[in-house]
């Protein structure tokens, strides 16, 4: 079991709520965050001085590192923003046109479903085909979906709430033979499952750096592929980038044509950091791990009386995230029991997806979630069930 | 008389970093400096390579397609 640094009254804690941030992180983290604050310090690419270039060095390293993990060959199409709420946007807002057309499911979050609807008020229409009940989809109604004037399909790759996986790579193939563009949010996958841009045939991926790349929040954006160039796809937000500054229009070149105004470059130094412990453990590691840890829990789940486990039952098919619900207790309940009497940390309700949550049967009271991560350890989940069980008997 | 160092005009700084990085892999030395006035109005980096590199420096780029404005003389 791997171990991350804890520290005062978060010790005793069990936090069960990684998917909605990774916690604790890995031991390099805050050293390289206080390392940046401390001795590098100035703004990366403003300036020629020495500081500055050692802050930009930081961040192009962030960048390379990035590509790399998601076999992307060019760094200068990693783009940095505020998060992946960010990176989906800018996908969203810089691609779509008035009378374009999207595929997208009936398992996403609202990070998609919020810009999709705002599109629509502007012409942009899309179609959102049914996952089953399980959050699986059948690639296929993805093919049947698309209409001439579709442009993009836009998917995510893990549930927020049940963790279940859509099949991205014969996702990825039916929409290249289509002709179209492929952006997948990473979310809840991006360092707990291999991604493969190449491979999979994704066209824009939008990653956050503060979940499973286990690196600090304010760490996410959109890796461009080769198919999409500036001309497609409009920039958000226009500013100082350091470079042209003899000009008053924006360049025309990645990154810095989406990159306006002083970038978090001490949250990317913490991410860095995390992506080298990352590449050092491996994300098969991880994988395996919390695969172990995640049938261990849904298993125990399905033992306890008046439980209900939803997604597929199957670790393999699904992130360590278990959705859950307790017959006749309201989740907001359960979630402030196991906090108050067990210190247990989890998130209950709609958890921003309230599309996913009326695919699994959930909408409108919502669920229990339990988010693992690699810091968890076959006693954690143990002591997650018999948490659990005491309070099923107790409510019974 | 000769000049001992040229410099690569780029975009960008992620784009001097870039350079650096391939330049470092065929052990060719560089160095980041501040962009020279009168070379560019750019506020950022360049990257400054021994004149005689030029050539090679050059074909490296070329062969690994990355971008860059110019090589000038410094």
């Amino acid at each position: 079991m791997m171990s991350g640094k804890k520290v005062g009254e978060a010790k005793n804690l069990l936090y069960l709520d990684n998917a909605a941030t990774s916690w604790p992180k890995p031991p390099g983290v805050a050293p390289a965050m206080v390392h940046f604050i401390e001795s590098v310090g100035a703004n990366p690419g403003r300036s020629g001085h020495r500081l500055s270039v050692k802050a930009a060095r930081i961040v192009y390293d962030a960048r390379e590192a990035l590509a790399r993990f998601f076999n992307m060959p060019d760094p200068l199409r990693v783009i940095f923003g505020l998060n992946i709420t960010d990176g989906i946007n800018l996908a969203l807002h810089g691609l779509l046109k008035q009378g374009d057309h999207v595929v997208t499911t009936s398992m996403e979050h609202n990070a998609v479903m919020r810009p999709l609807h705002q599109k629509e008020k502007f012409g942009v229409e899309f179609t959102q085909v049914a996952c089953e009940q399980d959050g699986t989809l059948n690639p296929e109604q993805i093919e049947s979906a698309i209409q001439p004037n579709t442009r993009l399909v836009v998917v995510n790759h893990a549930s927020n709430v049940c963790g279940t996986l859509l099949p991205i790579k014969e996702i990825g193939k039916i929409v290249r033979d289509a002709g179209l563009l492929f952006l997948v949010d990473s979310a809840q996958s991006a360092g707990a499952i291999e991604i493969d841009m190449a491979g999979d045939l994704i066209d824009l991926l939008a990653f956050t750096g503060h979940k499973s790349l286990y690196g600090p929040m304010g760490t996410g954006g959109l890796i461009v592929g080769k198919r999409v160039d500036v001309q497609e796809l409009s920039s958000l937000r226009q500013g100082g980038t350091g470079s042209r500054s003899e000009r008053e229009e924006q360049p025309d070149f990645m990154p810095d044509c989406y990159e306006s105004g002083t970038s978090n470059a001490v949250g990317l130094a913490g991410l860095l950091a995390s992506l080298t412990w990352l590449n050092n453990v491996e994300v098969q590691k991880i994988q395996a791990d919390e695969e172990k840890l995640c049938q261990q829990m849904i298993n125990g789940l399905m033992e306890i009386p008046n439980i209900r486990v939803y997604g597929t039952h199957d670790a393999k098919k699904q992130t360590a995230t278990v959705a859950w619900n307790m017959k006749g207790v309201e989740p907001s309940t359960i979630g402030m029991r196991l906090d108050e009497e067990f210190g247990i940390l989890c998130r209950v309700g709609l958890h921003c997806a309230p599309s996913a949550h009326r695919t699994i049967g959930t909408f409108p009271d919502g669920c229990v979630r339990f988010g693992l991560g690699a810091f968890n350890s076959e006693p954690d989940v143990e002591r997650a069930l018999q948490s659990v069980a005491r309070i099923a008997k107790e409510e019974s | 008389m000769i000049s001992l160092h040229s410099v690569i005009l780029v975009d960008s700084t992620s784009h001097a970093m870039r350079i650096e990085k391939v330049l470092h892999t065929h052990n060719i030395p560089s160095k980041l400096i501040p962009v020279p006035r009168h070379l560019s109005s750019d506020c950022g980096v360049c990257v400054r390579i021994a004149s005689d590199k030029k050539e090679r420096v050059r074909e490296i780029l070329e062969s690994n397609k990355i971008v860059y404005q110019s090589i000038k003389v410094l």
